[in-house]
């Protein structure tokens, strides 16, 4: 279940950027701007991919938990399930 | 004689509508002596003399007279006026048109005279710089030129040994970016420019600092305001110099914006508050139940812990951004402190990487091939040895040490420190198998990095000029000893190989090539001891993305506890909470906007541009070049 629960993320966000970053160059029409158009695709996706990945590495294996007041206890622990 | 001063009305004359007080007199005098005398004293003062008449007729006569004559100024002066009007009128039809065109003929005639005259040829004389791919068109444009008047102008390509003016041709769009490059320096002629990579790794840094989903998105609709106003008149002609510089920087500030909106989806915050976009991966219930929280045990332990190692509390890491759970949390900033860190760094080392690597399109376009080995090399291994491993070391816990072992986890800041100084501390537990080895490699290798990068180049360009220069000797092509000697003599001319001066032409062979060693040698040592310094601090510089953005994610949650939460919480009665709502969101919406989508703004803004400034392009961008400011009538914008 956890194993599942991270692959998906990373298989759906890793498709996603690469199809902008990787496939999107290929289909950017031919004019004075293509170049710059380019890289902009490339740097945004190479970007934003990897600022997700350290969010999504990062809490992969918490070494601890969140503490919570008695009160966030109370309301969480029958409004979240 | 005597006079009096009649009383009656000052008159005033309607010219230049100077009021000047006229006084009448009544001046009587017996005899005609005194008569002259009086005469000579009224010319004197320039005085309007009429003879007083002894019949009353007769003064009705020159009164109506008068009254006729000044009738007849005025109208002549009415006359003078209209016409002065409209004669004024049709100049002022005609004036911008004239004042422009003697702009333009003394911009002319100023740059004509930055060309000298040839006296026998007859004709003006002038060195400029033009864009290759833009000389058919100036061909063109003298042919026709010269077609029509009769004397020709011709063009022609001169070989020069300046270095040639630095033109990027920018759209409305990159305009903007590219003027940020050039605030720091505009490049050297040829040199790789930042400003096509900082198009999105600008907005992309200051998001990381400025991440807020609310913030982003007030900052995204006011440069899409300006964008899509962009044409109208009124908003183009502005004066107002604040004005003039958002609305110059539209573009940047549209793309901040949208970074902004997908950092803040990232960090989770939306005008400081949470979003439960997908189901949180941490399960209250769970720990409740498997510890057995009744009430009465909540009743009496104001803070609990959440423990991920039993089961079923930590189900998944939260699919898109940080979990909503650590918003409620007490010690969320515990979390977000270690998260930011290790995002900045590695943000940062990936970063300056891309510096490095960017300055191997520099030694190839300019022919500096032995660069590559001596200076690239070295500096990426240096560079991704220790900062890559500690990049290295980071991803690996995340990935590897869960939470059955946190309590003996591995703390990488003491594994790094023991690496540089080859100890270990028996209380931390390594990381891998092999740690050890793996790290005294790297610090070694690196090590060894720092002496090819001091002497590599200077030793490469000496042995190269000697090899160039040793055919010239009358000795003939023999190396020996003697040879080599001798040569060194017969050096004269002009540029020093310095490492960082890359001279646009062509390795001179043409040239007399002075080559002073310790000059060169000198400058390697100073770029060697900056980059190897740098790789330190400029690592550290690169957590200011965690401190800014902690600094505006407490600023806006401190706003919304403060104020929002307080007009909020009011009371439970419908009218009241909504009376109060209103000067409370007053409040809280002009301090949002003041502090911190203003001030936290501009401080992002600045931070993100000395990142690049700095950080980023002391890796491979010199910046003394100058701008081609060609001739032209168009008014800048």
């Amino acid at each position: 279940m956890t194993a599942h629960s991270f692959a998906l993320p990373v298989i759906v966000f890793t498709t996603f950027w690469g199809l902008i970053g990787i496939a999107g160059p290929w289909f950017v029409p031919k004019g004075p701007n293509r170049g710059v158009i380019i890289t902009v695709l490339v740097t945004t996706a190479v970007c934003c991919y990897l600022f997700w990945l350290i969010a999504i590495l990062a809490q992969l294996n918490p070494l601890f938990g969140p503490q919570l007041k008695n009160e966030t206890i109370w309301y969480v622990r029958f409004l979240w399930e | 004689a005597s006079f009096k001063e009649l009383r009656g009305p000052a008159l005033e004359p309607p010219i230049l509508g100077e009021p000047a007080t006229w006084m009448t007199f009544l001046i009587s005098y017996w005899g005609e002596q005194i008569g002259q005398k009086v005469r000579k004293i009224t010319d004197c003062f320039h005085c309007h003399v009429f003879p007083f008449e002894d019949q009353e007729e007769a003064r009705n006569g020159v009164l109506q007279q008068l009254q006729q004559q000044s009738q007849e100024l005025r109208e002549v002066l009415g006359e003078t006026e209209r016409f002065l009007s409209q004669v004024l009128g049709r100049v002022q039809r005609l004036l911008p048109s004239w004042q422009v065109q003697i702009h333009k003929m003394k911009a002319v005639y100023l740059a004509l005279n930055q060309c000298s005259v040839s006296a026998t040829h007859k004709c003006l004389i002038a060195e400029a710089w033009c864009p290759t791919s833009d000389l058919p068109a100036l061909q063109q444009a003298l042919q026709e030129s010269s077609s029509e008047v009769g004397v020709s102008a011709v063009v022609h390509r001169i070989p020069c040994r300046d270095m040639p003016p630095t033109l990027i041709r920018t759209n409305r769009f990159t305009a903007s970016f590219q003027g940020i490059v050039d605030a720091y320096g505009v490049g050297r002629y040829l040199e790789v420019n930042p400003a096509p990579y900082t198009i999105i790794t600008f907005p992309f840094l200051f998001a990381v600092m400025f991440g807020d989903v609310g913030h982003g998105l007030l900052l995204f609709l006011f440069a899409l305001a300006m964008v899509l106003a962009e044409d109208q008149p009124a908003v183009k002609g502005a004066q107002n110099e604040i004005w003039r510089t958002f609305f110059g920087g539209r573009y940047l500030l549209l793309l901040m914006g949208l970074f902004s909106i997908y950092t803040g989806f990232i960090y989770n915050e939306c005008f400081s508050r949470a979003t439960t976009i997908f189901p949180s991966g941490w399960s209250v219930a769970a720990m409740a139940n498997q510890s057995g929280w009744s009430d009465a045990f909540l009743a009496q332990h104001p803070m609990l812990t959440l423990d991920p190692n039993v089961t079923g509390v930590f189900l998944r890491p939260y699919p898109f951004g940080i979990d909503p759970i650590w918003s409620l949390a007490t010690n969320h900033l515990s979390f977000l402190n270690s998260f930011k860190m290790k995002m900045s760094v590695i943000l940062g080392v990936i970063h300056m990487a891309f510096g490095v690597v960017l300055g191997v399109f520099n030694h190839v376009h300019f022919g500096q091939h032995h660069r590559l080995l001596l200076e690239f090399l070295p500096q990426l291994t240096f560079l991704l040895g220790l900062f890559g491993y500690l990049v290295f070391m980071v991803v690996y816990k995340w990935l590897r040490v869960s939470a059955a072992g946190a309590a003996e986890a591995p703390s990488i800041l003491i594994h790094f420190i023991n690496m540089f100084l080859f100890s270990r501390s028996p209380t931390n537990r390594p990381l891998y198998r092999g740690q050890e080895v793996v790290q005294s490699t790297l610090v070694v290798l690196a090590l060894a990095m720092v002496p090819i990068l001091l002497l590599g180049t200077p030793l490469y360009l000496r042995w190269q000029h000697r090899r160039h220069h040793l055919p010239r000797t009358p000795s003939g092509p023999q190396l020996d000893k003697a040879g080599f000697l001798n040569s060194q003599d017969g050096n004269t001319s002009v540029n020093g190989w310095g490492s960082d001066e890359e001279k646009a032409g062509p390795p001179g062979d043409e040239e007399q090539a002075e080559f002073v060693f310790s000059e060169v040698f000198m400058h390697q040592a100073i770029h060697t001891i900056e980059f190897c310094l740098g790789c330190i601090s400029n690592t550290a510089s690169y957590l200011r993305l965690w401190a800014l953005s902690l600094a505006h994610a407490q600023l806006s949650e401190v706003l919304w506890a403060m104020v929002m939460h307080v007009g909020l919480s009011m009371g439970r009665e419908v009218g009241v909470a909504a009376a109060v709502l209103v000067p409370v969101f007053a409040a809280f919406a002009t301090l949002t906007v003041a502090i911190l989508l203003v001030m936290e703004g501009l401080s992002a803004f600045l931070h993100a541009l000395r990142l690049h400034w700095v950080e980023f392009q002391n890796k491979f961008y010199s910046g003394t070049g100058y701008k081609l400011s060609p001739f032209t009538f168009a008014v800048e914008d």
